[in-house]
């Protein structure tokens, strides 16, 4: 039987496969009691340079490790092993973010029960990430002061993704005349009460409150998912 | 740009579907936020080459933009934003913190025949 051209409803999500691969991420993640950040950030905003302090210095009391997008180079992985952490990159070829599918190959042969904390650098880039889960359990958006203020307003998408904003490069705030305040009202437009921390991955200034809201945040974690067990 | 991953991965679930009821498509009807983080004319450009080759060849690619949606406590119902870029509440300008629409990235239809 022939019938004319007709509308079918379909309602599927086009990222489904992603959604539903960090959704089951997620859940091994918190079996593991594994605490995962995902870093992003435009290109060079220090998401290299945040991460090998906090390999350095916070794995002091912890077990951290990290996974590291990039194009195509193993650079961020050498900086971050001199660390002595374990650290593993993710080439991505062409692809300009990591997906769920990327994470979980990374991993297979990992033993996630041994960290505290798992770093994810993303590629960078504040546009396709926003799109992806990973699976992670907070997504910190990194910006530095060389950047001006008004970025937040230039990525709407990217904020309002993530959880977290870290501004970096702050010892070279007064150098670039970078206007702290502003930075702050324009961030906290996009993304209403949002939380920003001030670092300086150079002179480690910043980088303790950090690390103690990750601590604070990882017990509030396992503390949730002990009453639930 | 991740445009054209999107639009493969847009042409394999319009044309699974379409298999398996056994029609051929047309048009490929989309929702799309603003918050989900794709650019409409990239997507658009994208389709075009996703579907040479595929049994979706020459249908066309409708997306409909959904707006952002917040929840406004003090009106106490969901509201449009003023803007992107300033999330509060546009009849009462108090700071919302709970988006509600806008990172919509669905397929929402198939036109068959
Ligand atoms: N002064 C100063 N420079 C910094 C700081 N953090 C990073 N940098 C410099 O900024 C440049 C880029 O830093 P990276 O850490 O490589 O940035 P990234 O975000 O990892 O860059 P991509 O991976 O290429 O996106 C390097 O030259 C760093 O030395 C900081 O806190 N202060
Ligand atoms: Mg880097
Ligand atoms: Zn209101």
């Amino acid at each position: 039987m022939m019938s004319g051209p007709r509308l079918v409803e379909v309602r599927q999500k086009f990222l489904k496969q992603n959604d539903l691969l960090a959704r089951a991420l997620r859940e091994w993640f918190r079996r593991a009691g594994v605490y995962v950040v995902s870093l992003v950030s435009s290109p060079g905003s220090g998401k290299t340079a945040f991460l090998e302090r906090t390999l350095h210095d916070f794995a002091r009391r912890h077990s951290v490790a990290a996974l590291v997008g990039d194009l195509a180079t193993e650079n961020d992985a050498q900086r971050l092993r001199r660390s002595g952490a374990r650290v593993r990159q993710i080439t991505t070829g062409t692809v300009c973010h990591l997906d769920a599918a990327m994470i979980e190959r990374a991993l297979e042969d990992w033993r996630l029960e041994e960290l505290d904390f798992l770093f994810i650098e993303n590629v960078g880039n504040l546009v396709c990430p926003a799109s992806y889960d990973l699976g992670e359990e907070l997504r910190f958006v990194l910006m530095s002061v060389t950047e001006g203020e008004d970025k937040p307003l230039k990525y709407p998408t990217i904020f309002n993704t993530a959880d977290v904003t870290v501004l970096t490069k702050i010892d070279l705030a007064t150098a670039v005349e970078f206007d702290l305040e502003a930075a702050k009202e324009t961030i906290r437009a996009v993304r209403p009460g949002m939380l920003i921390f001030e670092v300086s991955a150079k002179t480690g200034a910043g980088m303790i409150e950090c690390w103690r809201y990750l601590e604070e945040r990882r017990n509030e974690a396992r503390a949730g998912s002990a009453l639930s067990a | 740009m991740h445009e054209l991953s999107i639009a493969l991965s847009i042409v394999d679930l319009a044309a699974e579907e379409a298999e398996r009821r056994g029609v051929k498509v047309n048009a490929v009807h989309l929702r799309l936020g603003p918050l989900a983080g794709v650019v409409k004319d990239a997507l658009l450009f994208s389709y075009d080459l996703a579907c040479e080759g595929t049994p979706l060849d020459k249908s066309r690619l409708i997306i409909e933009e959904v707006p952002v949606m917040v929840h406004c406590s003090r009106c106490e119902t969901d509201r449009e934003p003023i803007s992107l870029q300033d999330l509060r509440c546009s009849v009462c300008g108090d700071p919302t913190y709970e988006i509600v629409q806008g990172r919509e990235m669905e397929i929402a239809a198939l036109e068959v025949e």
